[in-house]
């Protein structure tokens, strides 16, 4: 099979959507403008692998890596549906082999290595291929002196499914993102709603600068499992990016209209054949009057 | 065993339980009969204990996994702080995170095994009530992996070996854990044990509960007892999610594969330490001295590794953990 970046994406056509978040009717072509992205609640929709490589990196850059990686059923397991339905369920669904998307490609100029953990995939789980690709990535980065960036969305933490073995993934990219970090690599980890559980507690974690898409579900335990398990009711907004950027784990929320351009000025300050950022020639002139303001609030 | 309550055990031991409580009444009967009673007595005594033997043979010899997670969770089975006390000389316990607080959840401290010194940690459930609820079941929130991170980096700095013992349902799921960065803390000792520069034990001694685990869980030997279980969610959880109901944790265990056995074909345990019949809590004290035989064996085979080849034995095996397959692209 040649590889091909697939393009499919569940929405329905039609000149106006609801929002799922605010429910406010919206144009589909502001939407899309936006990165999709609601105008009004600034909700960031669920998109595509694809889209993502489109919105973050330079036009045509990307290579693909690893692949020819694949999953088995490693346990033969089989609750309402089998392991194996529901990967092949998967790979119809968004026409990728699995969760997770590696390869090299360039940021203004720059090459990274860049992998997306897709959330359209068993809600981004991540099993053997997943944490073998992480890992990979994590090894490509370091044997050729490249920042490593991930885009996560796993909002399934360890897959199930494959039991024991998904769960010392954890283990296994934490350790190959160690090494990299050790020998002066860097890791930039963008993390997209929602990351939780088992990646979230290991390789999505774990970035020299983490930076969150706003409203995006990040944590530990599930908002159910907790509920359930203190018996009451959670604050709003718990566990979203902005409860994490306030409780001190997040060095930015940053909307996805800006999330490439952010990523630049991250690369220019991590990498030293990055050139620094040209003054802007408007600043010149109120240098002086701005010193002040320097530090944006909030996001 | 005073204090405990004897029936308060998984239902498939009950039945021995309640005929081992009875031979007891008969040998206190016993003890004051004469002549012919005394005889009669004696007989049925040794029927009953051979229908024990029966019995014990046909519950303990076929258990399926569900049993087995229930074993690892048996309110007599021995805790860190027994094999602490039984098999540590000299243990000084090292408290506190230096940051927020010091989680009961996870015990760290200075010991002596076996004229080694080592740094020992492990996960706290506690057996009284109180205990139970001061160490929050063997659930730990941030500041406790955050201890224990602490503590070996102190192990490294003083070269010493370090045994972690793992017993946890997992790691609490609640909303001040999520508040003080529950996945951060995990994630990053996690990541520190990957390539911290002295030998790591890590000896599975109940449950082994996903991220909690493994929070003091990536080391250089993966040991776990007969009886105790090691799976990425519980059983219950897991039969909540396939078939929207808990009771169903038995078929649950059974799928997870979670079992000493299951995780050595899986090629993530190492060696699998065997437990006196029917589980560590019906002998303790051999349970302690399997513990301590392998333990000594892994250590001592560990210690003899220099640091460069162990740091590559670690990263590979690590690297080596995952099943899939590589096909034309």
């Amino acid at each position: 099979m040649r590889w091909a970046l697939s393009r499919k994406r569940g929405a329905p056509d039609g000149l106006w959507m609801k929002c799922p978040s605010c429910e406010a009717m919206v144009y589909r072509k502001v939407v899309e403008e936006g990165l999709h992205t609601c105008p009004e609640c600034q909700f960031h929709f669920r998109i595509s692998a694809a889209e993502r490589v489109d919105h973050l990196l330079d036009a045509d850059s990307f290579e693909p890596l690893f692949e020819e990686l694949e999953s088995i059923d490693p346990l033969g397991f089989k609750g309402k549906k089998s392991y194996k339905e529901k990967l092949k369920k998967a790979q119809e669904a968004t026409g990728h082999r699995e969760a997770a998307l590696f390869g090299t490609g360039k940021i203004a100029g720059k090459q990274v290595v860049f992998g997306i953990i897709d959330p359209n995939f068993i809600m981004g789980s991540m099993g053997s291929v997943v944490g073998e690709k992480i890992a990979r990535g994590a090894e490509h980065a370091y044997d050729h002196k490249l920042p490593l960036i991930i885009v996560s969305g796993s909002g399934g933490g360890a897959r199930m499914e494959e039991g024991i073995l998904s769960l010392f993934q954890m283990a296994k990219t934490s350790a190959a993102i160690k090494r990299l970090q050790d020998a002066g690599g860097i890791y930039i980890a963008v993390l997209t709603n929602a990351t939780m559980g088992g990646s979230m507690a290991s390789w999505a974690a774990l970035g020299d600068i983490t930076i969150a898409e706003p409203q995006a579900l990040l944590g530990f335990a599930g908002p159910r499992v907790i509920s359930q398990t203190v018996r009451q009711e959670l604050p709003p907004g718990f566990q979203t990016s902005e409860f994490l950027v306030e409780h001190g784990f997040l060095d930015q929320i940053c909307h996805r209209k800006e999330l490439r351009q952010r990523l630049v000025s991250m690369l220019r300050y991590t990498c030293a054949d990055m050139p620094v950022a040209e003054k802007p020639q408007q600043k010149r002139h109120t240098a002086k009057i701005a010193k002040t303001n320097k530090v944006q609030a909030g996001t | 065993m005073s204090g405990v309550d004897r029936l308060n055990v998984p239902e498939f031991e009950r039945p021995i339980v309640e005929l081992e409580m009875k031979i007891e009444g008969m040998r206190m009967d016993l003890a004051t009969a004469i002549g012919e009673r005394k005889a009669s007595i004696e007989t049925d005594i040794s029927e009953f204990e051979k229908d024990l033997k029966k019995l014990m043979e046909s519950v303990f010899g076929n258990l399926d996994p569900w049993d087995r997670v229930q074993l690892s969770r048996h309110p007599n089975r021995p805790l860190v702080t027994d094999y602490i006390n039984v098999l540590i000389d000299d243990f000084q316990e090292l408290k506190g995170d230096r940051a927020y607080k010091d989680d009961a959840a996870i015990v760290c401290g200075f010991g002596t095994f076996e004229g080694n010194k080592v740094m020992v940690m492990g996960h706290r459930k506690g057996r009284t009530l109180k205990e139970r609820l001061e160490c929050n079941f063997g659930c730990a929130h941030p500041e406790g992996y955050r201890k224990a991170l602490r503590k070996m980096k102190l192990a490294e700095k003083l070269n010493l070996p370090i045994i972690s013992f793992i017993n946890t349902p997992g790691a609490y799921p609640g909303i001040e854990a999520e508040e003080r960065g529950q996945s951060q803390a995990i994630a990053e000792n996690i990541r520190e044990m990957s390539g911290l520069r002295v030998p790591i034990i890590t000896l599975t001694i109940g449950e082994g509960g996903s991220g909690g685990a493994l929070g003091i869980g990536v080391g250089d030997r993966y040991l776990i007892m007969e009886n105790a279980y090691y799976s990425v969610i519980s059983p219950e959880g897991c039969a909540a999610i396939l078939w929207h109901d808990a009771k169903k944790a038995s078929d649950a265990a059974r799928v997870l594969r979670l079992t000493p056995n299951d995780l050595i074909e899986l090629g993530i345990m190492d060696e699998i330490v065997p437990e006196p019949f029917g589980g560590a809590h019906r002998d303790p004290r051999k349970a302690y001295e399997f513990v301590r035989q392998y333990l000594l064996k892994h250590l001592a085979e560990l210690m003899a590794i220099p640091v460069e080849q162990l740091m590559d034995q670690r990263y590979k095996k690590l690297r080596g953990m995952g099943k899939y397959i590589e096909v034309a692209a």
